[in-house]
């Protein structure tokens, strides 16, 4: 271990640092009432470490390749942190609104996103292994944080339960494909899944690693927890849920299949096509019944997992591409979403029925138009960004072969317009009832009509962003 | 019969009765009290084969805090452990069965056992090669150096345990008496006592 190994890694010890310092200052003086500027200040540390990683130059690998620094870790960190800094003041104001203001929540936001750091720039399945444990263990306790609600302790005791289920899987995995090529390393592990030919053993880590890793990404049908986790969360918890950690996973998620099987990509691009096949499907199919919006955006983002993954399942640098920009696009989309889910309340109390959006543009046209926005963006309807989305991983998959997948997809897309459809009708064409009649902090509405405005205007050149993406999956795929 | 020969089969003998004993005697006490001598023969083993850390880590581990977590668990909670052994009675049967198959398992994979080529297999116990350098300060070397980072990590992820234990379970409560030591030794006994003189039939 020398300099050069810690100079790498320098980010996240300097979060590690801050989240140790911050943890100490809050006890020793005035606990809670120190969370409020806690929280922006770490989302400013955040956002400056962000903005560091991104005008850094890669830094390469360190710890004999445990870390590696490549360009598409640095898209996934930078789109990690700027999301979890978002994310974080924009549900300050709910969490004083519902007392849940604890110094501990921004500590452990930034400890997982240390971990989610780990996850996505890992060389070996040890480092691999301890980001991902890092990440689950900090967000099996925020999920749970409002403890004296059975909703939330049911959702942070499910995801721990089902979480510690999955990392079981995985490291079964994980120990097979040690015994089978006597290495941790990628580099060792794609030396030794080389051609195709990879013995059985090998095969069998390969898809219990893939179990694994789909159960973090919330595909089907590894999905069962995400409704309930989304839906008993406190809602900026659930908003952090659905964009940084997904991120990671799918990061992680490629790292695995091409930096450690890259050799072997017809051995899991089949598992990779079912396993979106089955999530575009059932995230369209099962949110048409969904009355809470919270468990819409669960069943959302099981679909929006289906599409990154397969940008993954074509197996080529362009479908790594499509898989990064469909992820940084999801998260703007899913910020502006929760920043309104964030705001909805009727007389003061909190609500996430859907039906309580009836007839709201006429009492707030602005809210309702930008929100009208996202939900064309989502459901991938043309002139907005979300259809740009879709159309890189439809062109990835078809551009390697699997015309079929890319068709399923278009199916899919056109049954899950349905329920994003039906929530723009009830805000515009709805019988008026109970209707949402709160107030939007400033910080919501800029992230919400923030949102908006990049889903609109992004079409133009996607900010530049199709070249920093494709610069990053270059670097990963080979 | 060397004196390592000697003590192989007495370890081995012990940790056997003490693992059969931890399951048939009747006081839960004593089946804790067994475990731990199972415990410790078994570090004996360790020991032997050349394996001292690992022999550590099971007394200070296992005897040092789950042995002594068993007896705590079985000397407070109220479990009736003689309706739990009575139950157990029933599964005999099966057990053994299990027991019997498990076994015959072991057999075949030792009777079919392959030695991988260019590796000799130790003949005895006197046999084993000694390692250069004792077993803890290999993995020292390996735990402080090569694995470093997974080291820190995993610090962090016990940091991470620290803080949500306390996050969801710590509770300030305003209703209980806490101790005041300012307040008890400021005061004043003159006031801290009323005599009242009660007349018979009457009361306060």
């Amino acid at each position: 271990m020398v300099a050069s190994d810690l100079n790498i890694i320098l980010p996240e010890i300097l979060l590690a640092l801050f989240s140790m310092a911050a943890l100490l200052g809050a006890v020793y003086t005035s606990k809670d009432a120190l969370a409020r500027p806690l929280v922006w200040l770490t989302a400013a540390v955040l956002t400056l470490v962000a903005i560091w990683i991104a005008l850094a130059s890669p830094g390469g690998t360190g710890f004999d390749g445990m870390i590696v620094k490549d360009g598409f870790a640095q898209f996934a960190q930078v789109t990690i942190l700027l999301s979890a800094a978002v994310v974080l003041i924009m549900g300050q104001d709910y969490m004083e609104r519902t007392g849940l203001m604890k110094f501990e929540y921004p500590i452990l936001i930034t400890l997982a996103s240390i971990g989610m750091m780990v996850m996505v720039s890992s060389g070996n399945l040890l480092t691999l292994y301890m980001g991902l444990e890092l990440q689950s263990l900090s967000l099996y306790v925020v999920a749970s944080l409002r403890r004296d609600n059975v909703k939330s302790t049911e959702a942070g005791l499910k995801y721990f339960v089902l979480g510690a289920l999955s990392s079981g899987l995985l490291l079964y995995g994980i120990s097979l494909t040690y015994g089978y090529t006597g290495t941790t390393d990628f580099a060792g592990v794609i030396a030794a899944a080389q051609d195709g030919e990879i013995p059985i053993g090998l095969l069998f880590g390969l898809v219990f690693m893939i179990s694994g890793l789909a159960f973090k990404v919330s595909a089907a049908p590894f999905h069962m927890w995400t409704p309930d986790v989304y839906e008993g969360s406190p809602t900026p918890v659930t908003a952090f849920f659905a964009t940084a950690p997904k991120v990671a996973a799918m990061g992680m998620f490629a790292r695995v299949v091409h930096d450690a099987f890259g050799g072997v990509v017809g051995d899991w691009q089949q598992i990779v096509a079912l396993l979106s096949v089955l999530s575009m499907f059932l995230g369209a199919v099962a949110a048409i019944g969904q009355r809470d919006i919270k468990r819409l955006m669960a069943y959302s983002s099981i679909a929006h997992m289906g599409y990154a993954l397969m940008g993954l399942a074509a197996g080529t640098a362009g479908g790594v591409e499509a898989m990064l920009l469909y992820m940084a696009i999801y998260v703007v989309m899913n910020i502006g979403t929760f920043a309104f889910i964030l705001s909805m309340s009727r007389d003061g109390v909190e609500t996430t029925d859907i039906a309580s959006l009836k007839q709201f543009s006429d009492k707030q046209p602005g809210k309702a138009l930008a929100l009208l926005v996202l939900m064309f963006s989502l459901a991938g309807i043309p002139p907005m960004l979300g259809f740009f989305a879709k159309l890189a991983v439809l062109q990835a998959a078809v551009d390697a072969g699997l015309v079929w997948l890319a068709v399923l997809g278009v199916i899919a897309s056109v049954i899950g317009a349905f329920y994003y459809l039906r929530i723009v009708y009830f805000m515009y064409f709805g019988e008026a009832e109970d209707t949402v009649d709160g107030d939007m902090p400033a910080v919501q509405w800029v992230a919400l009509s923030g949102a908006a405005i990049i889903m609109v205007i992004g079409i133009v050149n996607l900010f530049g962003l199709e070249g920093i993406a494709a610069a990053a999956a270059a670097t990963l795929v080979n | 019969m060397t004196v390592l020969d000697l003590s192989f089969y007495l370890f081995a003998i012990l940790t056997v009765t003490g693992g059969l004993m931890t399951v048939v005697s009747r006081n839960p006490v004593h089946s804790v009290l067994w475990l731990i001598l199972t415990f410790l023969s078994t570090a004996g083993l360790f020991v032997l084969i050349g394996a001292e850390f690992v022999a550590m880590l099971l007394i200070i581990v296992y005897v040092g805090a789950v042995a002594v977590l068993f007896l705590f668990v079985v000397m407070m909670l109220d479990i009736d452990f003689a309706a739990l052994k009575a139950e157990m009675a029933k599964y005999v049967p099966l057990a053994g069965l299990i027991g019997i198959v498990l076994l015959m398992q072991l057999v075949i994979a030792y009777g079919v056992w392959d030695v991988a080529e260019g590796v000799t297999v130790a003949d005895g116990l006197a046999a084993i090669p000694t390692p250069p350098e004792l077993n803890t300060t290999a993995l020292g070397l390996v735990l402080y150096d090569q694995y470093f980072l997974m080291f820190q990590l995993s610090g962090l992820i016990l940091l991470v345990a620290m803080i949500g234990a306390i996050a969801l379970t710590l509770r300030h409560r305003r209703d209980v008496k806490r101790q005041n030591v300012l307040q008890q030794m400021w005061r004043d006994p003159a006031k801290a006592m009323d005599v009242h003189d009660v007349k018979p039939g009457q009361g306060l």
